[in-house]
């Protein structure tokens, strides 16, 4: 206690918040990282989101009418990345960063400085990226998944300058995860056990443990690019021995398990949401936890099913797909659980509630349209058709972004210590709700007619549902609009709450004050 | 049991991270420019990204000793030394993982990739029509497209290197018992010893470089064999100089005065570094260099 009392002393400033641009700057606190997060979450979410535009506005008719095919493909490309790495990831570390320590009654991430770190990068990371966009000859322009050669024989001089932005966001991403997860090894307050973690707890576990072990695989693919393509060795070129389709290995042996890691939070926050307003204990804690760790296990060993069309031997299409299929148990299981949770609840509908309940349906769906896409035989008819976009949309969208709306609900009157504009998140939820579907559904039709993705100009007769998909994409980017306005409200003032700001809420978060004090749980509490 | 919970100590704010971030920014976007600069007589690239270096130094030092003065003043509970360990066993982790992907490619090319160029399982025709005078064996010395190459033999350099690794984990394992039974001048003689043999094997490994560029023509461009070869032992080379280095430190810590039998996380840490950079080694010596 001794050494706890001089540091106070040497740094009497310690405890107060610090003011100016310098508190956030040199911040080593997790709540005001997580906000930091959270922020620039918000933000890439509406760059990506207007990139997303860009490519519905094109798409709105059939021809070329807005932009060239090769900004086309930019948009597109960079569009991907800003979502998967610039909007759901850090919104997840955000929470992270500001509900774990809470959750677990540490005062704060076991490694501060090296949490700042991590955040600050991002930034920087981000701005390199967009920056190759007003290069000459453009920015990335390969699709997200950067498949060899487009990446390397067809990409454009910048790749570069993508090659090392991803680079440090992975450095970033993996200096996140080991924070995370030695926070939670490490810093549980006493007598928080195991199995009395909160799901969301349990879920960014593991997510870092996946986020550890496949950031780094995606560093070697992208260095492999780089010197495939600017110091003339032949990984993915048959000409040098290589192999084009070893890059799509490697890559999905990152991706697949990068797709749990977007989601396998949301399950957390999902568990955590639905108990509160359902006024019961979450139904199969124990089965949540074992079905949660299937998933992250299971990940590593079915990548290839994005793959099926590239070409296999038939041992290993049915290998991937059997296993594909076999994720289906443990996320049936959660599904059931969240049902079950609700099952003679008293339920009520407050925002965060909504958004859960569309989780779980729309989630749902488009784990059923995966199941589809698992089928090897059915894949050769879907794969690289609008089908494949509509099923990757639900469920991160839908699934992760929801879900993301979802906690940052419930979780917000807790941050500014207000209740938010309730009317307008109303407005905001249901415009999400209706027009989200209307940009996503019909591009299961287009999809199995046969559209082709990731494409400026398609057949006529793909036109009017193209049409009916670009308005739903408009309207569902102005609907975040409100999101924006809301959280800026919020954070301005309001009705004030009590420290349990929802009724049915359990956890250490809400028993600390509302706003939460700068620094919590300083000496921790004990659990029963 | 319960007072190990109330020390937890959570720094002040710090200017080292954003510092830091900075750094990464200058390197990134050096690194690019540099790259993209290769054919051109352009170097604006190389100025930024010597600049990053120069600012991640600045950094590395100013944080380290800022931390190194934290402990020196024993703000550092044992929670905190569980927290610094926990981080550096999942670091290198992620290193692991980083080296999986490179034998990732080596095993995905000698098992199935080079033979289906030679025609396997039902690559015939690939075979028949694209590169019907290609031979798969490994090394792989005549690329698809005709270009040739020399294997680099185990016996030499590469032996005698190993060699040197494996004694200096032995001399590394020396250094840490007698840092926990703080016998402190054996522990001095036994990490310089193993500095020595890191600093040896870098030197060697450059010695290596140059008679595979020079005299057998093994280069980065040399195919699959060539690829494989540079970037697993390069990327391997980078991680010494990277073990070394934090060694070193640890080295002139001791030297003055600083870490005992009781707190020692930096040598702890660099000691782990150092035992996973050698099994690295023994798995790039028996599937690169043997077999």
């Amino acid at each position: 206690m001794s050494t706890l009392v001089d540091s106070q002393e040497q740094n009497p400033e310690h405890h107060h918040t610090p003011k100016g641009f310098k508190r956030w700057l040199y911040t080593t606190n997790h709540k005001d990282i997580g906000s930091l997060y959270l922020i620039f979450s918000l933000t890439m979410f509406i760059v990506g989101g207007a990139m997303a535009m860009v490519i519905r506005a094109e798409l709105f008719q059939p021809g070329l009418q807005l932009v060239d095919p090769h900004f086309f493909n930019q948009m597109t490309t960079v569009h991907g990345l800003i979502m998967v790495f610039g909007a759901v990831m850090p919104a997840f570390t955000g929470l992270a960063n500001w509900m774990i320590p809470m959750m677990i009654g540490a005062p704060d991430m076991a490694l501060p400085r090296m949490n700042n770190w991590s955040f600050w990068i991002l930034p920087f990371a981000f701005s390199i990226l967009l920056m190759s966009l007003f290069m000459e000859g453009g920015g990335p322009a390969f699709g997200w998944t950067f498949y060899a050669p487009l990446s390397t024989t067809y990409s454009n001089d910048n790749t570069a300058l993508f090659v090392f932005a991803v680079h440090i966001m992975g450095i970033s991403s993996i200096m996140g995860a080991i924070n995370v997860i030695v926070t939670i090894v490490n810093l549980r307050a006493p007598g928080m056990t195991w199995m009395k973690l909160p799901l969301f707890v349990w879920t960014w576990l593991i997510t870092a443990f996946l986020l550890i072990a496949v950031m780094p695989v995606l560093a070697g693919a992208v260095t492999m690019v780089l010197t495939d393509k600017y110091f003339g060795t032949s990984f993915f070129d048959a000409a040098g021995g290589g192999d084009p389709v070893m890059f799509q290995h490697i890559f999905w042996f990152f991706g697949h398990p990068e797709v749990y890691i977007m989601i396998l939070p949301a399950f957390g926050i999902i568990s955590t949401i639905v108990p509160t307003f359902s006024r019961k204990k979450l139904f199969g804690y124990a089965s949540m936890v074992y079905a949660t760790s299937s998933i992250a296990l299971l990940s590593f060993v079915v990548w290839a099913h994005h793959m099926f069309t590239t070409g296999m031997p038939l041992a290993g299409e049915l290998f991937f797909m059997y296993a594909t299929m076999l994720i289906s148990v443990p996320t049936g299981v959660k599904v059931f659980n969240w049902v079950a949770t609700m099952w003679r609840g008293s339920i009520t509908f407050e925002i965060p509630m909504l958004f859960s309940i569309a989780f779980i349906v729309l989630f749902t769906l488009g784990g059923f349209s995966g199941l589809m896409l698992a089928i090897t035989p059915a894949d050769f008819q879907y794969h690289d058709t609008y089908f494949v976009v509509a099923h990757f949309h639900y469920v991160l969208v839908t699934g992760a972004v929801f879900s993301i709306m979802a906690g940052a609900y419930y979780w917000l009157p807790k941050w500014t210590g207000h209740m938010f504009d309730i009317t307008l998140a109303k407005w905001h939820f249901w415009l999400s709700l209706v027009s989200v579907n209307i940009l996503f559904f019909p591009m299961h039709f287009v999809g199995l007619a046969g559209m082709p993705r990731r494409i400026p100009d398609y057949a006529l007769q793909f036109a009017d549902f193209n049409a009916i998909i670009s308005i739903g994409g408009f309207a569902f980017g102005l609907s975040q609009l409100l999101f924006v306005a809301v959280v800026y409200k919020c954070a301005r003032g309001g009705e004030s709450v009590p420290n349990k700001v929802w009724d049915g809420a359990e956890g250490l978060e809400w028993e600390v004050s509302s706003p939460a004090p700068y620094h919590t749980f300083s000496t921790p509490p004990e659990v029963k | 049991m319960e007072q190990k919970y109330e020390n937890y100590f959570v720094p002040e704010q710090s200017q080292w991270p954003i510092i830091g971030a900075v750094a990464m920014f200058f390197i990134a976007v050096g690194a690019g420019l540099t790259v993209m600069q290769i054919d051109s007589t352009a170097s604006s690239g190389s100025y930024i990204l010597y600049g990053g270096i120069g600012i991640l130094i600045y950094m590395l030092f100013g944080w380290f000793k800022h931390v190194i003065e934290e402990s020196q003043k024993g703000l550092y509970s044992a929670q905190m030394d569980r927290s610094f360990r926990q981080g550096m066993s999942w670091f290198i982790f992620s290193e692991v993982m980083f080296f999986l992907a490179f034998f990732g490619a080596l095993f995905y090319a000698r098992v199935l990739s080079v033979p289906w160029l030679g025609g396997a399982s039902n690559n015939a025709m690939t075979y028949e029509v694209l590169w019907p005078n290609f031979e798969a064996v490994w090394p792989l010395l005549t690329t698809p497209s005709g270009e040739t190459t020399n294997a680099m033999g185990w016996q030499g350099l590469p032996l005698i290197n190993t060699i040197i690794l494996l004694t200096s984990s032995v001399t590394m394992h020396f250094a840490h018992v007698a840092m926990e039974r703080d016998e402190r001048l054996k522990l001095k003689i036994f990490l310089s010893l193993t500095v020595l043999l890191g600093a040896v094997f870098l030197g060697l490994q450059v010695e290596e470089y140059r008679h595979a560029y020079n005299d057998l023509n093994l280069t980065l461009q040399s195919g699959l064999y060539g690829n494989t070869f540079y970037l697993l032992t390069g990327f391997h080379g980078l991680h010494v100089t990277l073990g070394t280095l934090m060694l070193l430190i640890v080295l002139l810590r001791i030297f003055k005065g600083h870490l005992d039998s009781k707190q020692h996380f930096a040598f702890q840490a660099a000691a782990w570094y150092w035992h996973f950079v050698d099994v690295v080694w023994l798995c790039l010596f028996v599937f690169v260099y043997v077999l």
